[in-house]
Order: structure tokens, then C-alpha cells, then sequence
């Protein structure tokens, strides 16, 4: 534990040393080398207690009510301790490279980046509300001031704003969550709150509450709109990182909840399972309409999110209704899905980053043609898109398939509840799968096939050496978390265990399960991969002596096709667009070509957010209405002020008297 | 390993050719024509494998591996397949939700292969195709369900061999409104009217075949052959469906199997000749209506 601690406290004073040093380009190593360094460090009490050696948690004396400062670890937090001490490394080096050209000062970009990873860490650790809660903040609060490390642009601004207020509206019901849990058990350390014995009705009550603080953090509908602003305008690898595992921390505090809550209840399964399925057909979908790149990333994150909330709703139904079966897969399933999309979605946050830095645009409707260009950027983008759409033999693959038979396992007992899961888990998640692999066949075949879309295009140069290198190390992740599927349900084994375990049910053989199949799956990964590169094999070695033209592309006898005529990012999403234009709402400008010889013709179209558009907005708008009284009291003038307190300090003296009296 | 087992990927391997040549022979007969060879498909197979081939300057790798890679998920799609009383050389549990994703994998490769040459027919058939893809997926999983419903178990393999005479006897409905439905997701996804016309000479209205106009040689001989194996598979889960082989004897499964695939051709080819195309707005409807049907199917599983 105290290895952890130590790691913590590198990362803390190699951010803090930097922050004078911003403008000079060796700032950004120091830092880094903190982050290796402190990630190191902390991931071999991560790795042992995996292994099933848990450290003594520290207990340290404060002196503020609500219990000890404890800080542990166990099977959960240490899972939950992978993706962070994964995907921080990697984002710190490839920043170093990504920022070199920035004139500003690095140092708060680099001091943030090192308090944003060492409060995560802290939070997987913190066994007391209060210390979760002061993390948590420290965590929000560092994530906004990198968002906004291009304030010079309003909608940078905008955007972190956005994000500060949903993070406190998260935070809020947390605030309210622990202080509730808190009187109910006496005490805000963990180990207290998950003895307490809760009512049915309060326990309920306090998932509702652990379901909007958490879910606004994780990204859940609708109180996913922060996503899609913070995400494009945080540097990109502040969005791998905050994209990739910062969301994680919500679902860490949801699943933290499911063990201090006592035996779950099946409606909050439901609540949970169609939370998900909400999240993951508007996130997708809303995804699918996007033009700006990393939007379309953010969107995706709140699809993932609410695949991963589907598992842990059933898992939740699982305990509920006693089927082990189902809690292995439904939380084992959702658990190594969060790593898997730790992996790719911050392996997809880096090319779209390295795209930006060459060509200096996110607009997909600009681009093209980009695989010749940068070729290692396009194999690992390309790897990442597969993966994220669940496609074997990638690791998305793997957890996607483990959610899915949640929905085949759980119907074989034909109780009614069961086939309606089935229902929502299985059609669900082919529609999100098939939707899904849509948008991102859109994603890579409009950023590097094709011809490029503009001249942005033509000074595009590959990604340097730190940049490459991570992007490439994920993609290699990617591929062996697949191949090796059985090993990564060991790996999830203790997270599961403990999420499990909180009603005392044995899993036993449940968690062995799932084993044999993963490892069928794994072999047919291989030999697809086999398969492919000898049929590949063949073709290459077939033509020997024939031969094998360059021409242009067939147009249907069109001789001079220009690059402007191809299919752009909102052409090919259109029919689908059309097709779910009650959810989307597209709003669209201009004026077609009209008469025998067309001069003037322009078409926009914008998709806002349904959610930002129909619920905050009204909500932010009525507020203001009621408040806006209030700022006349503001006024500026000294003596007004004077008043005031004058005023309060007389009402003080009065209550006091007359409390003696 | 048992070698029966892998008669049936090997007759795939081998007959798939066949069915194209049983259905374009069925509607050259609707039209009055003689029709080309049943066998014109492996002709048109070995003589594009012994060209050499064109490629556009505006592709990459990915237009080169792309029919590999679907080929080889092919390849393993058949090896899942069992017929009858036969379990299939690859069986464990949750075996058909990689099947499905094998498929996705292909459709995945071949639609970026189709954006990798720039051009705007193709591009535009790859939307049509993810679009059509999207929807088919949660028809083709609904399916499913009221066969794990049906039998209680989860792979492909046992699921098939748990349908009887006797299933029949008891619920016969379901059976027919999956195969029906299977049968509609057959149409759309080997491309055929009423949903795709192979044979169409308008780009602007093609889906599948636009997106692999520029493909030519070997690689066009690779996706013809893949397209075959996909129109096989399909056909194989609908047989399975409709024809209870594992009260028969294991000697009278092999032709019957055969048989019911032909069979399969048959109908494609007369559903071709007396249907119109649909207009491409439509087609979104009959696949949702293909899911409804499987949908009904579990209503009328859990009812009884």
C-alpha cells in the first residue's frame, strides 16, 4: 500500500515541479517520467493484489468527524487501477509530442494532467465517503482546467462550463448520497456503511442517488451532454485520457454502491439494463450523425457506457433472481468491457489527436485519403475501430459476446422476466453492434480512404516517434486481449468476486464457466487471422508472371472524377440519419439547385443534442428567470455592500440575544 | 475430431458455386430463356483466377486484404454450421453469436474496401449496405432467441439437433415464422430482389455489386466465391430450420441436406422472377417487419 501512496506522491510533486518550467520543452519529460515513474510504482501492489494478496489497508488518524482516513485496496479498485495506470503513461508520452509546438506555457496542462491521474488513483483507494468525495472533487476540478487549456476560443470556454456544472450536479447527489448512507450506518468509512442494515425503500433511494451522481460522471443519458463538449475541446490526450478511463471512475463508484447497498433489488437491474440500452441506441446514434471527429468519440463513449451499464443491470437481475450464471457473465462481461474500452477508445482519442495535429481540422468532411499518408496511424485507428465494434478478432469481441450470453443464458429457464432481458439484451445489442460498425466504417473510411477532401490533406505527415509508439501498443493490446480471451476472465475473477459477493453467494463454478467457450473463441480468433494471411498469402503469390495495372477509379464511365464528388461523412450516414430523424432532429439550411443552369446552392446541417436542447436548456433558461431578481442586489457599489453585512451582523446580534433569553 | 463432421463444411466449400447457377437456370426458365450453365460460376471462378488485375490510384491495403479477410470469415462461418443430428466441426456454447459477428467482420472489411476507391456509387452502396446490415442484425438475433427458447440450449449444434418431428407436431408456428424471417435476411443480405438486383445495370441502384466494381482477378474471384458461401450459409440455417433431419437416419441426411439447399435456390430463384425490386426506402420496413415476426414468435413461445 505504501508502494501505491509513494506513486501517488511522485505524480503529485513531478506536476508540481513543473509548473514554473512550462515554457521550456524538457517541463514536459520531467512530468512525464513522474507519471511513468508514480504509475510504476503503484501498479505493483496493483498487480499483487490481483494476484490475490491484498495489502493492509492504511489507516491514518484526522481529526474530522465521519470515520478514519482509510486508503485500500482490493480486487474491484485494483481492476479499476489497470486502465488508469495503462492509458496515463501512454497519454503523458504522447502529449509530450502533441504539445511540443504550443506556444503557451505547459505548466498548468502538465500539473492538471498529474493531479487528474493521481486523484483517480486516490479514489480507487479512498474507503471513507469524505475522502471519496474530496477526490472526486479534486479529480472534477482538474479534469475542467485541462478542458479548458485553449481558452482563447469561446466554445473552449463553453465547453468547460458545460462540464463544470454536470460534474456538480453529479456531485451534488453524491453529497446527498454518502451523507444519507452515512447517518443510516453511523459512519462514513466503507467497511461501516456496508454493514449497516438498510429498508428496502431507503436502499432504493440511495441507488437512485448513486445512479445520477455516477452516471453523470460515467456518461449515462441524459446527463451525458458534457461528453460531447469537454471531449473536442480538451487537447486529445486529455480526451484519451479523460474518455478512456476518467468516465471509468463513474461505473467503479456504481459498482462500489452495488456492495455497500446489501441484496440488490430486480427493479434496479431493470432501472439499470434500460438506462443502458437508452444510452447505448442514442449514444450510437447520435454518434452515427456527427462530423467533427472527436464528437462523433464522445458520442460512442456514452454507446459503450451504456453497453457496460446493460451487463452490470444484469448482473444486478442476476443476484436478484439467484442465477450465478448470470451474475459471472453480466458483471464479468461489463468489468472487462471497461478496460477493453479504456483501450480502444483512448487508442482512438490518439489518431484523432495525430489527425488534428497534421492537418489541423476535425471536420471528417475535410479529410481523406489519409492512409497513405500516415500508414501507422491508420493501421492502429483501424484496429481501434474494428475493436470498438465488437468485431473478433479484437477484444471488444470478447466482452461484447460475454454481455450477449447473459441474454441467451438467462432465457433457458423460460420464466417470463428472462425472455424480456433477452429481448432488450440481445436485439439491443446487435442494433447498437450493427449501428455501431456503421459509424465506424463512416469514421475510418472518410478520414483515410478515398482521395482527400481538401487541400488540409496534402501537408499531412505521420505522427513522430511518441505518439506513434503508444497508439501502436494499444492496437497490440487490442488484438491480445482477443487472442487471449480466457486469461482476461481471470483477470476480471476478482472484480466480479467482490461486486458478487455483497449478498454472500458463492460463484464458484459460475466464474469458471464462461471458461471453455472464451477459449474456443480464442482459437477461432487465430485461425480467422491464419486463415486471412494465408488466403492473402495465396492471392499475392496467384498473378506471378501477369500483370497488374494502376488506373483510376471506374466512375461508371465518368472520365474526370474530382474529389469533391465523392461520398462525404454526411452522405453516408444520411439514410440512417433519415431513418432515426425522430431521435436526431437534423436541422438543415439552404436552398437547392434550381433551373437549367444552377448557380447558387448551399445545404448546412447540424445535429444539436436532443437532451441539451429539450431538457437543460429549459431547465438552465427557468432558473435563470427565478434567480435573475437576485443579481440586483449586485450592484457595485461599496457602501451598498457595507450594508449588507451591517445588516446580517444586527440579525445575527438579534438571534443570538433571543436564543438566551 | 470426427471426419463426418466436416463433410458438410467441405460439400459447402464445394457445391456453394451450384446454388447461383440453380437460381439464375430458375429465372431464365420464368423468363423463357435457356439460361447459362449451372456450372458458369466455377467457370467464371477459374478464368478470373488466372487474370491478372486492375487496381484504382486512389486505394490502399486495405482494398488488397479486404477479400481475404472476407473469404477466410467465410471459411470459418461454414465450419459452424451443423446439419441435422451432425453437430458442426466447431460447437460450443454462444457459437452462433460469433457467426453473426464473422459475418459483421466480412460486411465491416468490404464496405471500407468499397470507400477505399473514392468512388461516390460506392460509396453510396456501403451506405446502403451498413444501413440494411444495422437493421438486419436484431432480426437475425430475435430469431435466435425463440430457438434458445425452443431447445434450452445455446450452441448452434444442439439447438438444431433438439428440433424433431415432434417439435413440429408442438410448435410448428415458430419454426415457420424464424425460417420465414431467416429466409427474408437471407434475400437482403446475399443482395437479391426484392431488396438488391445482381443483375441490375444502373450503378446508382446497385448495393453489393457497386461496391465491388472495382475489384477484378483473383480478388474478384475471392468475393464472388465468398458471396456464394454467405448465400450457402444462410441457406443451410434455414434448412436446418424447416426440415427435422435428427429423426432421420444419419445415411438420408447428407442428400437431404443437399437437397434442401437446392430446394432453397429454387425458391430465391422464383421469389426473383415474380417479385419486383423494392424501392430502397422500403426495405427498412420489411426487415423490421422480419424482426416482428421473430418478435410474434416469442410471444406465441411465451404464451403457451
Amino acid at each position: 500500500m505504501e508502494l501505491f501512496i509513494l506513486g501517488c506522491i511522485l505524480l503529485l510533486c513531478s506536476g508540481t515541479a513543473v509548473v514554473l518550467l512550462g515554457r521550456f520543452r524538457v517541463a514536459s519529460w520531467i512530468a512525464t517520467l513522474g507519471v511513468w515513474a508514480g504509475c510504476g510504482l503503484a501498479l505493483i501492489p496493483v498487480i499483487q493484489t490481483l494476484g490475490g494478496h491484498c495489502p493492509e489497508p492504511l489507516r491514518l488518524a484526522w481529526s474530522i468527524p465521519g470515520g478514519s482516513l482509510t486508503l485500500g485496496l482490493d480486487g474491484l479498485s485494483a481492476f479499476f487501477c489497470l486502465p488508469i495506470l495503462l492509458i496515463s503513461p501512454l497519454a503523458a508520452l504522447y502529449g509530450c509530442e502533441y504539445l511540443a509546438h504550443e506556444k503557451k506555457s505547459l505548466g498548468s496542462v502538465l500539473f492538471f494532467c498529474n493531479v487528474l491521474i493521481a486523484s483517480m488513483l486516490l479514489l480507487m483507494t479512498a474507503w471513507n465517503g469524505l475522502l471519496f468525495l474530496v477526490v472526486w472533487e479534486i479529480m472534477a476540478v482538474s479534469s475542467f482546467f485541462l478542458v479548458v487549456f485553449d481558452d482563447e476560443h469561446a466554445h473552449v470556454r463553453d465547453a468547460g462550463w458545460t462540464y463544470l456544472i454536470a460534474t456538480h450536479i453529479g456531485t451534488g447527489g453524491l453529497l446527498v448520497f454518502f451523507a444519507l448512507l452515512g447517518r443510516q450506518a453511523g459512519s462514513l468509512d466503507f467497511e461501516a456503511m456496508g454493514a449497516a442494515k438498510l429498508a428496502p425503500a431507503m436502499a432504493s433511494v440511495l441507488f437512485a442517488l448513486a445512479v445520477i451522481g455516477f452516471g453523470s460522471k460515467a456518461g449515462f443519458i441524459p446527463m451525458h451532454v458534457w461528453l460531447p463538449e469537454a471531449h473536442p475541446a480538451a487537447p486529445s490526450h486529455v480526451s484519451a485520457l479523460m474518455s478512456g478511463v476518467m468516465i471509468k471512475t463513474g461505473i467503479y463508484g456504481l459498482l462500489r454502491t452495488l456492495t455497500l447497498l446489501g441484496t440488490p433489488q430486480s427493479a434496479w437491474g431493470w432501472a439499470l439494463v434500460i438506462i443502458g440500452l437508452a444510452s447505448g441506441l442514442f449514444g450510437i446514434i447520435l454518434a452515427l450523425a456527427q462530423n467533427d471527429i472527436k464528437r462523433l468519440l464522445a458520442y460512442c463513449s456514452v454507446e459503450n457506457i451504456g453497453v457496460i451499464a446493460m451487463g452490470i443491470g444484469a448482473g444486478v437481475l442476476g443476484q436478484a433472481w439467484n442465477q450465478p450464471g448470470l451474475v459471472v457473465l453480466g458483471f464479468g462481461g461489463a468489468i472487462l468491457h471497461v478496460l477493453n474500452h479504456a483501450i480502444f477508445k483512448s487508442l482512438l482519442f490518439f489518431g484523432a489527436g495525430a489527425i488534428l495535429h497534421a492537418t489541423g481540422t476535425r471536420d471528417m468532411n475535410q479529410l481523406g485519403g489519409l492512409f497513405k499518408s500516415m500508414r501507422w496511424t491508420g493501421m492502429a485507428f483501424l484496429v481501434a475501430c474494428a475493436a470498438i465494434c465488437g468485431l473478433p478478432p479484437f477484444n471488444g469481441f470478447v466482452s461484447e459476446f460475454l454481455i450477449y450470453l447473459v441474454g441467451f443464458s438467462g432465457i433457458r429457464t423460460g420464466a417470463t422476466e428472462t425472455v424480456v432481458l433477452a429481448i432488450v439484451i440481445a436485439g439491443g445489442l446487435a442494433m447498437i453492434g450493427g449501428l455501431a460498425a456503421a459509424c465506424f466504417a463512416k469514421a475510418f473510411g472518410v478520414l483515410f480512404l478515398g482521395e482527400p477532401r481538401s487541400d488540409l490533406v496534402s501537408g499531412a505527415h505521420e505522427a513522430g516517434a511518441a505518439m506513434r509508439w503508444p497508439m501502436a501498443l494499444l492496437a497490440v493490446a487490442c488484438l491480445g486481449i482477443g487472442l487471449s480471451a480466457p486469461l482476461a476472465l481471470r483477470l476480471v475473477a476478482p472484480a466480479v468476486q467482490i461486486v458478487a459477493a455483497s449478498d454472500g453467494a458463492s460463484l464458484g463454478k459460475a466464474l469458471s464457466m464462461p471458461i471453455p467457450l472464451l477459449a474456443a473463441i480464442a482459437w477461432l480468433s487465430f485461425s480467422l487471422l491464419a486463415l486471412a494471411a494465408a488466403l492473402f498469402f495465396i492471392r499475392r503469390r496467384l498473378p506471378r508472371g501477369r500483370e497488374e495495372d494502376l488506373t483510376g477509379t471506374w466512375d461508371c464511365g465518368y472520365a474526370r472524377p474530382t474529389a469533391r464528388m465523392q461520398y462525404t461523412a454526411t452522405s453516408f450516414a444520411q439514410p440512417l440519419a433519415h431513418l432515426f430523424r425522430f431521435i436526431l432532429n437534423p436541422r438543415t439550411r439552404g436552398s437547392l439547385p434550381q433551373g437549367f443552369f444552377p448557380r447558387d446552392a448551399k445545404f448546412e446541417t447540424c445535429t444539436p443534442d436532443a437532451a441539451r436542447e429539450w431538457l437543460f436548456a429549459p431547465f438552465f433558461r427557468a432558473i435563470d428567470r427565478v434567480v435573475a431578481p437576485i443579481r440586483r442586489m449586485q450592484h457595485g457599489r461599496v457602501h451598498g455592500y457595507l450594508l449588507y453585512i451591517a445588516i446580517v451582523l444586527i440579525l445575527l446580534l438579534i438571534w443570538k440575544a433571543g436564543g438566551q433569553s | 475430431m470426427n471426419v463426418t463432421q466436416w463433410i458438410l463444411p467441405l460439400a459447402a466449400w464445394v457445391l456453394a458455386p451450384l446454388m447461383l447457377g440453380i437460381i439464375n437456370r430458375v429465372k431464365a426458365k420464368f423468363a423463357g430463356r435457356r439460361g447459362q450453365p449451372l456450372l458458369q460460376l466455377y467457370y467464371d471462378l477459374f478464368k478470373l483466377l488466372r487474370k491478372g488485375s486492375v487496381y484504382s490510384r486512389s486505394t490502399s491495403l486495405v482494398l488488397r486484404v479486404a477479400p481475404s479477410v472476407s473469404l477466410a470469415c467465410m471459411f470459418l462461418a461454414t465450419t459452424l454450421l451443423p446439419w441435422g443430428g451432425l453437430s458442426a466441426p466447431v460447437a460450443f456454447a454462444g457459437d452462433i453469436i460469433l457467426l453473426a459477428y464473422l459475418l459483421g467482420l466480412a460486411r465491416f472489411v468490404t464496405v471500407l474496401a468499397a470507400l477505399d476507391t473514392g468512388s461516390a456509387f460506392e460509396g453510396m452502396g456501403a451506405s446502403r449496405e451498413v444501413q440494411f446490415g444495422a437493421l438486419a442484425e436484431p432480426a437475425f438475433f430475435l430469431g435466435l432467441l425463440v430457438l434458445v427458447l425452443q431447445s434450452e440450449t445455446l450452441s448452434l449444434s444442439s439447438i438444431m439437433s433438439e428440433l424433431s418431428a415432434a417439435t413440429w407436431q408442438s410448435s410448428a408456428i415458430l419454426l415457420v415464422l424464424v425460417a420465414f424471417s431467416w429466409f427474408v435476411l437471407l434475400l437482403t443480405e446475399n443482395s437479391r430482389i426484392p431488396v438488391d438486383d445482381p443483375n441490375t445495370h444502373l450503378e446508382l441502384t446497385m448495393i453489393h455489386e457497386v461496391m465491388v466494381l472495382d475489384y477484378s482477378g483473383p480478388d474478384f474471384a475471392y468475393i464472388l466465391y465468398g458471396a456464394s458461401l454467405k448465400l450457402w450459409v444462410f441457406a443451410a440455417l434455414v434448412v436446418n430450420l424447416l426440415v427435422p433431419m435428427a429423426s432421420l437416419p444419419v445415411w438420408t441426411q447428407i442428400p437431404l441436406f443437399v437437397l434442401g439447399i437446392g430446394i432453397v435456390a429454387v425458391l430465391v430463384g422464383v421469389v426473383e422472377s415474380i417479385l419486383a425490386r423494392l424501392r430502397l426506402y422500403q426495405v427498412p420496413k420489411i426487415l423490421i417487419g422480419s424482426a416482428a415476426l421473430s418478435l410474434i414468435a416469442l410471444i406465441v413461445k411465451l404464451m403457451d
